[in-house]
């Protein structure tokens, strides 16, 4: 038996122990802001925050956050007003959404190591995270406004 | 419009969209003016009457404009406005209630959008392709929200006693300027519900002057909460009690058929329950599914492992040989040959003979993959003789013929809920993914999901076409363009409906082929022969692409030959401001619109030019190995220049420092997403020019994920796109903006990459053509 905290909440977890932690979140505990969009590692649409740190649900099983504490687009913030998901309304980044949740986390994690990152620290720090609409140019303003104060 | 007496069930609308009411089931059934809240009256269908025609009327289905089908009004004022058409990244789901709602003069802020399920003779055409949305449905949508209001402020003239023409409507009450009395929207509802519904002719529609949000782009989508909080619900997310998840091994090749397989270890996976064979269609049969062998799992983790035990023989079928180095020779040859001629004016043959210069361009562009961020994915729970299906479909009425037709059960008793897709771009037109859903419920008697792989998703779409577009110019001794062959070889849409076909279909001809705009005197553009090998099908901007890549290219190889600048060798060959006469063309097709509303008009074409000329700063001077390429194109009838700037490095290393586009596509709903598609068609330009690239070997793909067939990322994306829109002229119909953005990306790419280093690109993806 698997014991994990996700957004703050217990959870466990007694079959296969390879399962992805993706989708562990999406089909086992019904969390389906955390998408998936390549399996592999490639996207960036599955992106989560365990413990503080951004990591790719889809090629992290249920095993390797044993005891952990896992964060998704559903837990960042209580009302959904974390400074990123602020500037991501503010600058009106979304086109379909379906890359955003993995973005918004990948770009809180950037923050939380580095608050004030250059516009190159953003690209590179994003570059795992595929739009295929191509909002980047507002992806990356809307990190940089996340980060000077929304 | 529909009076909502039970304001506890309204509160479900907002949400439509999100997860948690998708899988509460009860609740999305009784939502909803589709059910329990429709007036007994009938629901006719008034045909739209505008001041321009558009090709609306002739989808099928046509449109329906009556405020009973779109609007409800509760007690408390709450407005619903029914979103009829499918939101994947447009903001269409925004923008058409937004029309409604101006013309109603509504308080957006108390406005819910519902999204309409597949039912074309309740909402009229559904299909959610051709950048056709706010073309077709400006009009009608403003009749909608104007015969609503004109039906409120009959309602608050009888209950005053005063005659309608004292009283008008102004953000969400009508008053009475008279008196300064004053009823809102929810204190009306009941009794303009029973007032008759207006005669479309003798409307009045807002005057433009006072839109408060037509135009502004101050309103967000709908979605952008709920998509920031990871609670938007797209196909992928819905979970109903007892579903069961699915994968699919389908043919590696187009056409193959499955000989055996042994589920044994795939049986043996934890949380695998099942595997059964899916039924599969001889190809081609449109839309339907390619088969295979299906894995049924507790979760979709479990269901792919199981998929990876399988063993399965194929036989391969008759595409087994599809290779994509032979066919580019195929195509080539076939290019270098004459074809059918399907535009001719003058004499080319005698023209270009007596040329004093003959310039050859031959273009190729291959196969792309959709790759939407969202794969393909489909719930279907069918019970009996009656299917409810939730998906991301840019079809929702075709989508439910096809499931009702391959169930072999009536139209009338299928469902199809359509929920956000994330991302479209033609892929989702095409619904096999949902009928093997349907096939698998109805085969277990559960709600089934099917998620695809991203590698199912490379390996069985339904490609962008492959092709050789050959432009032979002949200039005369002072320069200028006396003749123009163009050949286009490329295999068409229409053989994924119908076998043997092997010419290309007129809307593939005419986007960008017969209806190229030049003044030339000598004309001539032929379609030789070309057989499709696997499934074909719409990509965004479709065969807009590689006409434009080769039109524009010529036209940045004849202003080297020429030795003139790229954008004044394109107003030359543009010509005199005119309607481009298309006498000679059989079928011109034209986008589906009439020529009348929708001409070839090269002054707007022209103006586009030098309005991204001018904001694009065209000719100032860059650092060394910059260069700056121009282009334009008519798509969807919009009118579209580019310019990029490239900077490549002495490795061969190309960046984009800035685009700017210009676009005039008409009159406008929301501006803000018109600088959002055309900034991400620039993103999808450079990613195709860049890397897109399909290839086949034996008859399968060779690519498979984003690793092979890579997308462009935020590191290479361009420093700056800038948008500039063409303010519309008082009565220009409206025109296309999803797709029209891509095609002149690439050939204004590779203009500036041959100003930059003087290396002309003739064919797609640049991949290591630059590196040194
Ligand atoms: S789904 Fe995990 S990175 Fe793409
Ligand atoms: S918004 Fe559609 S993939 Fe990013």
């Amino acid at each position: 038996m698997i014991k994990l905290k996700i957004n703050g909440q217990e959870r466990t977890w007694d079959g296969d122990p390879d399962l992805s932690l993706l989708w562990f979140l999406r089909d086992e505990v019904g969390l389906t802001g955390t998408k998936f969009g390549c399996g592999q590692a490639l996207c960036g649409a599955c992106t989560v925050i365990v413990d503080k740190e951004a990591v790719r649900a889809c090629i992290t099983s249920v095993s390797d956050v044993a005891d952990r504490q896992v964060t998704t687009i559903e837990g960042l913030h209580p009302t959904g007003d974390h400074p990123v998901q602020k500037a991501w309304r503010q600058i009106n980044v979304p086109q379909c959404g379906f890359c955003q949740a993995g973005q918004i986390m990948q770009a809180a994690a950037l923050l939380m190591d580095n608050p004030k990152p250059s516009h190159a620290q953003i690209r590179e720090a994003l570059s795992g995270n595929i739009c295929r609409c191509g909002c980047y140019q507002r992806i990356e303003n809307a990190v940089h406004l996340a980060s000077t104060g929304v | 419009m529909n009076i909502i007496t039970n304001p506890k069930k309204l509160r479900g609308f907002e949400k439509a969209c999100r997860v948690e009411n998708v899988s509460r089931r009860s609740v999305l059934k009784g939502l909803g003016i589709a059910g329990s809240f429709v007036l007994a009256a009938p629901i006719l269908s008034r045909p739209a009457f505008a001041a321009y025609e558009t090709g609306a009327g002739k989808m099928p289905h046509g449109t329906v404009v009556d405020p009973r089908v779109f609007v409800a009004i509760a007690p408390d004022g709450i407005v619903t406005i029914i979103a009829h058409r499918a939101e994947m990244g447009t903001g269409v789901r925004t923008s058409l209630p937004l029309i409604v709602a101006e013309e109603m003069d509504a308080d957006w802020s108390r406005v819910r959008v519902q999204q309409a399920p597949g039912d074309e003779v309740r909402y009229g055409n559904q299909d959610t392709d051709g950048s056709r949305s706010t073309r077709h449905y400006l009009m009608p949508m403003r009749q909608i929200g104007a015969s609503a209001r004109t039906m409120l402020e009959s309602a608050a003239a009888k209950r005053w006693g005063v005659p309608a023409t004292e009283v008008k409507a102004a953000n969400h009450e009508v008053v009475h300027d008279a008196t300064g009395r004053k009823l809102g929207f929810g204190d009306l509802a009941a009794d303009a519900a029973k007032e008759p519904v207006p005669s479309i002719e003798g409307l009045k529609l807002k005057d433009p002057k006072n839109f408060r949000y037509l135009g502004k782009g101050e309103v967000s989508i709908v979605d952008l909460h709920d998509i920031t909080t990871g609670k938007a619900g797209y196909g992928a997310d819905v979970r109903l009690p007892g579903m069961k998840y699915a994968v699919i091994a389908r043919p590696p090749v187009t056409g193959g058929t499955l000989v055996s397989f042994d589920p044994a270890d795939a049986l043996k996976v934890s949380g695998v329950e099942k595997v059964t064979q899916v039924k599969g269609w001889p190809w081609p049969s449109k839309f339907q599914p390619l088969g295979g062998v299906a894995v049924i799992a507790r979760n979709t983790g479990a269901a792919i492992k199981g998929r990876d035990a399988l063993k399965i023989v194929w036989d391969d079928g008759a595409n087994a040989k599809y290779d994509s180095v032979a066919y580019r020779a195929e195509l080539e040859e076939a290019a270098r040959k004459p074809g059918l001629v399907v535009r001719k004016e003058g004499d080319v043959d005698a023209a270009l003979k007596t040329a004093d210069k003959v310039i050859v361009g031959e273009y190729y562009l291959p196969h792309l993959a959709h790759v939407s961020m969202e794969p393909p994915v489909a719930v279907a729970d069918v019970k009996g003789d009656k299917a409810e299906i939730w998906a991301p479909v840019q079809s929702p009425g075709g989508t439910r013929e096809d499931v009702a037709k391959t169930l072999g059960i009536p139209e009338g008793n299928v469902t199809v809920h359509v929920t956000l897709l994330g991302g479209g771009f033609g892929r989702k037109s095409k619904c096999d993914y949902v009928l093997e859903a349907a096939l698998l419920s109805k085969e277990l008697a559960a709600p089934v999901k099917v998620q695809w792989t991203r590698e199912d998703d490379v390996h069985h779409d339904f490609l962008h076409t492959v092709s050789v577009e050959r432009i032979e110019a002949g200039l005369d001794k002072n320069g200028k363009v006396i003749a123009w062959r163009h050949r286009s070889v490329a295999p068409s849409i229409a053989s994924t409906f119908a076998a043997n076909t092997v010419h290309q279909a007129p809307f593939e001809l005419g986007m960008g082929l017969i209806d190229m705009p030049f003044e030339i005197a000598n004309i001539q553009c032929e379609n030789p022969e070309a057989a499709a090998h696997t499934r074909i099908g719409w990509f965004r901007s479709v065969s807009n692409i590689p006409r434009a890549f080769a039109v524009q290219s010529m036209v940045g190889e004849l202003a080297h030959a020429t030795n003139r600048d790229q954008k004044e060798m394109l107003l030359e060959l543009i010509g005199s401001p005119r309607i481009v006469n298309l006498s000679s063309v059989k079928d011109p097709w034209n986008y589906g619109e009439p020529y009348s509303s929708y001409p070839i008009d090269t002054a707007r074409l022209r103006r586009v030019v030098e309005l991204v000329a001018e904001k694009g700063e065209w000719g100032r001077s860059l650092p060394k190995g910059h260069g700056l390429g121009i282009a334009a194109h008519r798509s969807f009838v919009s009118y579209i220049a580019t310019i990029v700037e490239v900077a490549i490095d002495d490795k061969g290393k190309l960046t984009v420092p800035r685009v700017d586009t210009a676009i005039d596509c008409g009159t406008y709903v929301n501006p803000e997403r018109i600088q959002s598609q055309i900034e991400g068609a620039a993103i999808m330009g450079l990613s195709l020019a860049k890397y897109g690239e399909i290839t086949f070997k034996d008859g399968k793909v060779q690519q498979k994920n984003f690793d092979d067939f890579p997308v462009l990322r935020i590191d290479e994306s361009p420093s700056v796109t800038n948008v500039h829109i063409v303010p519309p002229g008082p009565d220009t119909p409206p025109s296309g903006v999803g797709e029209p953005g891509v095609p002149p990306f690439a050939p204004a790419l590779v203009n500036a990459i041959f100003a930059a280093t003087g290396k002309r690109i003739r064919a797609l993806p640049i991949g290591k053509q630059l590196e040194t």
